[in-house]
């Protein structure tokens, strides 16, 4: 089991390419610890900006330091960093067009038993609704090194949301295929296509495997760049399968799901099943038990995807 | 024209122009904002259309975007932008020349409109230019309705915290906003001290007076150690009796009637100082 969370890996990618790229900034709002930035603060104290619990001067300074030619990495928990700021994210970096990348931290359900306030279950939403703003939602640390890397690399604005927990790997270090704002094939099938994004890519995978034993072909789509989707990726493996299900840890309103609804009915009409958090304050839990709780695990979406063939 | 006295009343009669030809516009804070931006755009501030890419440039963040019309009319006269053009598309179906700042266009830093963001945005441009080891200076300027907006004060606290004393934030205290007075909408009446507890250094002027904010701007600029916040006390709708003082001229167009006479009054003024 790997216990390297993706917010590690974010931190432990910023560290190498700041010892060369001094313009690369990274700001917290009292959240380094949970951000795992701490080690950045330390080793790069010149190129760290504390701001204090303050999501809108942290989004907004952000900002004005792109404004400079920085490479600022603003991190924050998901929850407040996608609704607290959500206007300077829309107005200062996007409409704006600042390069300012956006960390949202323990994302989804991960501070589980803290309740709905600490809970991002729209973020996917809101910053996808923000135009000249990005969404990505890496599904394990291999990923995440290639993702953050990528990002390092162009100069417009992004929201990159992470669990606070290791997820188990999905890819290997020697095998995984990445293509920037390409959706990644995880497993190739024909009766049914899976689409998840995030910490649900490791249980549709699992979930093709127990597809797989009672005869049923799952094609599971990694979506981790939820926008700009891919929709090449989706309209390409529809229109071979007989069915749709999506997986997300977010709102079941204007994440994932959606947007793949719209992308489907449009191109290439099949029925499309959604598996996403309740639109209701999530049940106590840690992230495993919310998840099981709510079918959001392997078993899940297999059920779900023999619902969507029936 | 080098008399920059007169000089603010003749942009008054630009803005006043784009305001009629566009149909719309915030004239009361436009007339009151006048003078911080002639005394920046036209006498302080190392910005002009050759350098604006310049990263040693200052940076000017027009954080009250509602006074957008004064603000075209300095860009105007600095050549960052065409008059005629402007005046002709303001407001316009398809017009890049909105209502508020919009940073496609030259001269133009950062889009505003939503109150709040200038003085955040600008301690990131201030932290960034410091780190990066750069002389230059960055203005903002706010109104006094905005500082009901707690993101100010977020800026305020981080603006201190990271001695920026190449960072000069200006109030435009014309002490009116859209509902009425601003001391009855969400009062302010010890704001040198507020700002002064959050350890700027605090001046307040006639901020219709051209020699005092040239002075102010010169004692900010040698201030050391914190940044400096001016409360530029000004008069909303400053130029003509006919909307100076009142509220409801917050975003007015003047009549026909109201134009003429706001345009003769705009010319003594001119008269007077030349």
């Amino acid at each position: 089991m790997n216990n390297i969370p993706n917010r590690k890996v974010i931190c432990d990618v910023l560290m190498e390419h700041a010892k060369d790229d001094k313009d690369i900034v990274v700001l917290c709002s009292d959240s380094r610890g949970s951000a795992s930035l701490a080690p950045f603060f330390e080793n790069f104290p010149e190129q760290s900006v504390e701001v204090g619990i303050a999501e809108q001067d942290l989004v907004s300074i952000a900002a004005g330091l792109a404004k400079t030619g920085k490479k600022p990495f603003a991190a924050s928990p998901a929850s407040f960093v996608s609704t607290r700021s959500y206007e300077q994210a829309k107005v200062d970096c996007a409409y704006s067009n600042m390069n300012v990348k956006l960390i949202g931290i323990s994302g989804g359900v991960s501070y589980g038993a803290l309740g709905m306030s600490h809970h991002s279950a729209q973020d996917i939403a809101a910053m996808a609704a923000i135009p000249n703003m990005r969404v990505y939602l890496p599904s394990d640390r291999h990923q995440t090194k290639y993702l953050v890397e990528a990002l390092l690399k162009d100069e417009k604005p992004a929201y990159i949301r992470t669990g606070r927990n290791p997820v188990e790997d999905t890819y290997t270090e020697d095998n995984c295929p990445f293509e920037m704002d390409k959706a990644t094939i995880v497993n190739e099938g024909s009766d049914v296509t899976i689409i998840a994004c995030g910490e649900m890519v490791k249980p549709a995978a699992d979930a093709a495997k127990l597809l797989e034993k009672e005869g049923i072909s799952a094609e599971v789509i990694d979506m981790y760049c939820v926008k700009p989707l891919d929709t090449e990726a989706i309209i390409k493996s529809v229109q071979k399968t007989i069915a749709v299900v999506t997986v997300e840890e977010h709102a079941p309103f204007g994440g994932l799901g959606s947007m793949v609804a719209q992308v489907v009915s449009a191109n290439c009409p099949k029925k499309v099943l959604e598996i996403a958090l309740p639109d209701a304050p999530v049940i106590t839990g840690t992230s495993k038990e919310v998840f099981d709780y709510y079918g959001m695990n392997a078993e899940g979406i297999a059920k779900k995807a023999k619902e969507a063939l029936a | 024209m080098s008399n920059l006295k007169a000089l603010a009343y003749k942009l008054r009669k630009d803005t006043v122009d784009i305001i009629m030809e566009g149909g719309g516009g915030h004239i009361g804070g436009d007339m009151s904002v006048m003078e911080v931006l002639v005394s920046l755009y036209l006498d302080r501030m190392n910005i002009s259309p050759e350098n604006q890419d310049d990263p040693d440039r200052d940076f000017f963040i027009m954080s009250k975007g509602h006074s957008v019309e004064a603000y075209y009319a300095v860009l105007c006269e600095k050549g960052f932008l065409d008059f005629e053009e402007v005046k002709s598309k303001f407001s316009k179906f398809g017009s890049q020349y909105i209502g508020h700042p919009n940073n496609k266009l030259p001269g133009m830093e950062m889009n505003s409109g939503s109150l709040g963001h200038g003085l955040p945005v600008s301690v990131g441009i201030s932290l960034g230019n410091k780190m990066n080891g750069r002389k230059n200076r960055t203005y903002v300027v706010m109104g006094d309705g905005e500082l009901a907006e707690g993101s100010v004060w977020e800026g305020f606290m981080s603006g201190s915290m990271y001695k920026l004393d190449n960072l000069c934030a200006i109030i435009d205290r014309n002490r009116l906003q859209i509902s009425g007075s601003t001391e009855d909408v969400m009062a302010h009446e010890d704001l040198f001290q507020r700002i002064k507890s959050f350890g700027w250094h605090v001046i307040s002027v006639d901020g219709n007076d051209l020699d005092a904010l040239k002075a102010a701007f010169d004692e900010a600029e040698a201030t050391k150690g914190k940044p400096t916040c001016i409360i530029a006390n000004t008069t909303k709708g400053k130029g003509s009796a006919v909307m100076e003082n009142k509220a409801s001229w917050h975003h007015h167009v003047p009549t026909a009637e109201e134009y003429e006479q706001i345009m003769k009054d705009l010319d003594e003024h001119i008269k007077a100082l030349s």
